[in-house]
């Protein structure tokens, strides 16, 4: 056969490219698993772009204190922790002022759980878009979760001012922070997009995840430090992605001794997985979505 | 260059439905079942199916073996009752479904319009909206920023651009979705009934824009109730049954044959199954017919004489004060007036049981040449219930046979106006 292919001439191939000059696309079932399509993705960039402005619009439009609910919500977690754990409790925070150490950790984690509850809801809040237009559907969760990273900056300031505070100077290290800021991103999209495909699905999915992001919370090093545990248990600890990202948060931050190596690789690896196999599911279960939502 | 702008091959597509839930004989059987059906069900979500919470076992069949071509530039319309398919023949081309079977080739940017103001947010400025709606449907924002005043000005809301759509009257919101959508400039563009919105004049600048999409050259498949509105726009109609295709042709020859097929709307309708007539627990509509006043019934009307509209139902519950009416609209969907029954007879009087008959009567010279629609309702007032409402139970048309005695006199030119009534004109 190849050889029979290398003997055409030239032309012979590019006739039946020509007379198919306009795009042709072929709608057919489609079975198994089946790719990705970023570059679809990218073309729809604009509408994500837009979803995700509607979506920081809309949030803000009609409430009384706008923007700064980004800050009132991990800042009030903080004063909590700080009281029961820092003051009561007296668990340590490998050195650093208890209240920075929380915040710290509750930046990601806000924008982890935040963005988790909003994409997990969005395909079944989206329904009438996905039942009337075509767009690539991976477009809605990945809208609701970058969504969230306005609120994160915003809520970056009020660390800066306890920084200030605390006189805590970050060193070069911080030019590693938007490293582990996508890794929260990859986390966090990775297990919203197992849970909005299976929102679809079962409704269950709204009731299992206020309570999954309240047991991941006290499963992740935000009221304590992971120095807690020991080797080889500490690496182990990084299967839960959230580990490594709240770890070099405070490493890159506050100079904790948490530098990139073991947890953060183990961490990086599994959000990596997450992400992989949710963008797979996704996809596979997409077809179904408009009949089904 | 091929000339074919989309192919369908066999295309099927298979709903399930959720069936009856299965009978637990015993409490052991319960358990069993509720371990392994998890289980079954993850397996079977690993495997991509479509479960659900729901049982989802019985299947039915929304499209079945379609295949048809439309050539670049062609103007086709889909018509079929309700559940024939044409909704699900779009979803699939705008490819908002998967097809089960068969494929479908398109040859060039499709841009479709199964709903106008899809993805509209209340709490947005008519602005925002704009682009957001813009941009769902597929435009790019440099389109949407140069296309930006002629929409606006398209759906007249120039002074409340900048005011969230929620305080919109619902007029004006569909104006303004509509106008978005009428900027959409793809090669092959897939309509879903969304001419059946807004006011009158807004209805016609749609299909006057719908007619321009056409006259560029633009491949158009449209789906629609509305008769008038496919014969205007469409040289070609597909009629679609049960998920297959009926006809295919000119437009002329498949609405006649559409009209004729009792699938359609005609002069008489009637339900011989009673339990699937419009209605409800209370009344049940049994037919509804134009006749003349000798009884005769005709899908042509002389404009001068009068016609009776019957409509037929079955009281199945007494003690309801029910009053029928029919509504009147032109071929571009203007309503042209409402009738209700004000027989002294029944006014303010529940009706028992029974079989009746109810008759509108229409004076000759009211109504202008056209094709008229007509839809049937019962209604109680006192509470609100609409018992029945068939928008088009029946058509007919209104014809002048020139004789000279009838409103338009010796003029045999094209005359404007809904109404054509017969006036006392004097000079001094």
């Amino acid at each position: 056969m190849a050889v029979n292919m290398k003997q055409q001439p030239a032309a012979a191939v590019s006739v039946p490219m020509q007379a198919d000059a306009v795009p042709v696309l072929r709608i057919e079932p489609s079975t198994g698993w089946v790719s990705l399509k970023l570059h679809e993705l990218w073309e729809y960039r604009e509408l994500l772009y837009f979803l995700i402005w509607r979506d920081v619009k809309v949030r803000y439009k009609q409430t009384f204190l706008g923007a700064a609910w980004a800050i009132i919500q991990p800042f009030c977690t903080m004063v909590v922790f700080s009281l029961f754990f820092g003051r009561l409790a007296n668990i340590p925070s490998d050195g650093i002022p208890y209240p920075v150490f929380s915040y710290a950790a509750l930046i990601p984690w806000t924008f982890f759980a935040n963005g988790l509850s909003k994409a997990s809801n969005s395909l079944v809040h989206s329904a009438n878009l996905i039942k009337k237009v075509y767009f690539p559907r991976l477009a809605v969760p990945i809208a609701s979760v970058l969504g969230c990273i306005v609120d994160l900056f915003i809520s970056f300031t009020l660390l800066v001012g306890m920084l200030l505070y605390y006189g805590i100077v970050p060193t070069v290290q911080v030019l590693w922070l938007p490293l582990f800021l996508l890794l929260a991103l990859v986390t966090c999209l990775g297990v919203a997009l197992w849970l909005s495909a299976l929102h679809v699905q079962f409704h269950d999915v709204q009731y299992v995840v206020p309570f999954l992001t309240q047991l991941w919370l006290f499963l992740t090093p935000i009221a304590y430090p992971s120095s807690l545990l020991s080797e080889p248990w500490r690496t182990l600890y990084g299967i839960n992605p959230m580990v490594g990202v709240v770890e070099g948060f405070r490493w890159a931050l506050l100079g904790t001794d948490t530098a990139p190596g073991p947890i953060i690789t183990v961490s990086a690896l599994v959000a990596l997985v997450l992400l992989v196999s949710g963008g797979l599911y996704f996809r596979r279960m997409e077809r179904t979505f408009a009949d089904v939502v | 260059m091929s000339d074919i702008a989309i192919s369908v091959k066999s295309l099927s597509k298979q709903y399930h439905i959720s069936g009856k839930q299965e009978a637990y004989r015993t409490l052991r059987d319960t358990l069993a079942n509720a371990i392994v059906s998890p289980l079954r069900r993850i397996r079977r979500l690993l495997r991509g199916q479509a479960t659900g919470a729901a049982k989802l076992d019985e299947t039915f069949w929304a499209l079945h073996d379609v295949s048809f071509e439309i050539k670049r530039g062609e103007v086709v319309g889909i018509i079929g009752r309700n559940g024939a398919g044409k909704s699900t023949l779009l979803k699939i081309l705008s490819r908002i479904t998967e097809p089960t079977q068969g494929y479908a080739d398109i040859y060039g940017r499709v841009g479709s319009l199964l709903e106008v103001g899809t993805g509209f947010h209340l709490e947005l400025t008519g602005r925002e909206n704009i682009y957001l709606n813009g941009s769902i449907l597929g435009m790019r924002k440099g389109e949407i920023t140069r296309k930006f005043d002629e929409i606006v000005a398209f759906a007249e809301v120039e002074r409340f651009i900048d005011t969230p759509v929620k305080h919109y009257s619902s007029g004006m919101y569909l104006r303004l979705a509509f106008a978005v959508a009428a900027y959409l400039e793809p090669e092959i563009l897939l309509v879903d009934e969304v001419l059946a919105v807004g006011d009158a004049n807004f209805q016609k600048k749609c299909l006057n824009k719908m007619q321009d999409v056409g006259q560029h050259g633009r491949t158009v498949l449209f789906v629609s109730h509305n008769m008038p509105a496919i014969t205007r726009l469409c040289e070609r109609v597909i009629l679609l049954d049960e998920g297959r295709v009926l006809h295919d042709g000119p437009s002329y020859q498949v609405i006649r044959t559409y009209l004729n097929s009792g699938l359609g709307t005609s002069a008489a309708r009637e339900w011989s199954d009673p339990t699937k007539a419009p209605g409800n627990d209370v009344v049940r509509l049994r037919a509804v017919r134009v006749r003349t006043e000798d009884g005769v019934i005709t899908e042509a009307i002389d404009i001068r004489r009068p016609f009776g509209i019957d409509i037929e139902y079955q009281v199945l519950t007494s003690g309801y004060v029910l009053v029928p009416s029919c509504r009147f609209f032109n071929e571009e969907g203007i309503h042209l007036f409402t009738t209700l029954d004000s027989d002294p007879a029944w006014r303010l009087r529940p009706r028992p049981e029974g079989h009746y008959v109810s008759t509108a009567w229409i004076p000759g010279n009211l109504l202008a040449e056209g094709t008229l629609f007509v839809g049937a309702l019962v209604n109680t007032f006192n509470p609100p219930i609409v018992h029945v409402h068939e928008p088009e139970a029946v058509a007919f048309q209104v014809v002048d046979s020139l004789e000279g005695d009838a409103a338009r006199g010796d003029y045999a030119g094209q005359m404007r106006g809904v109404m054509r009534p017969l006036l006392q004109w004097s000079t001094q």
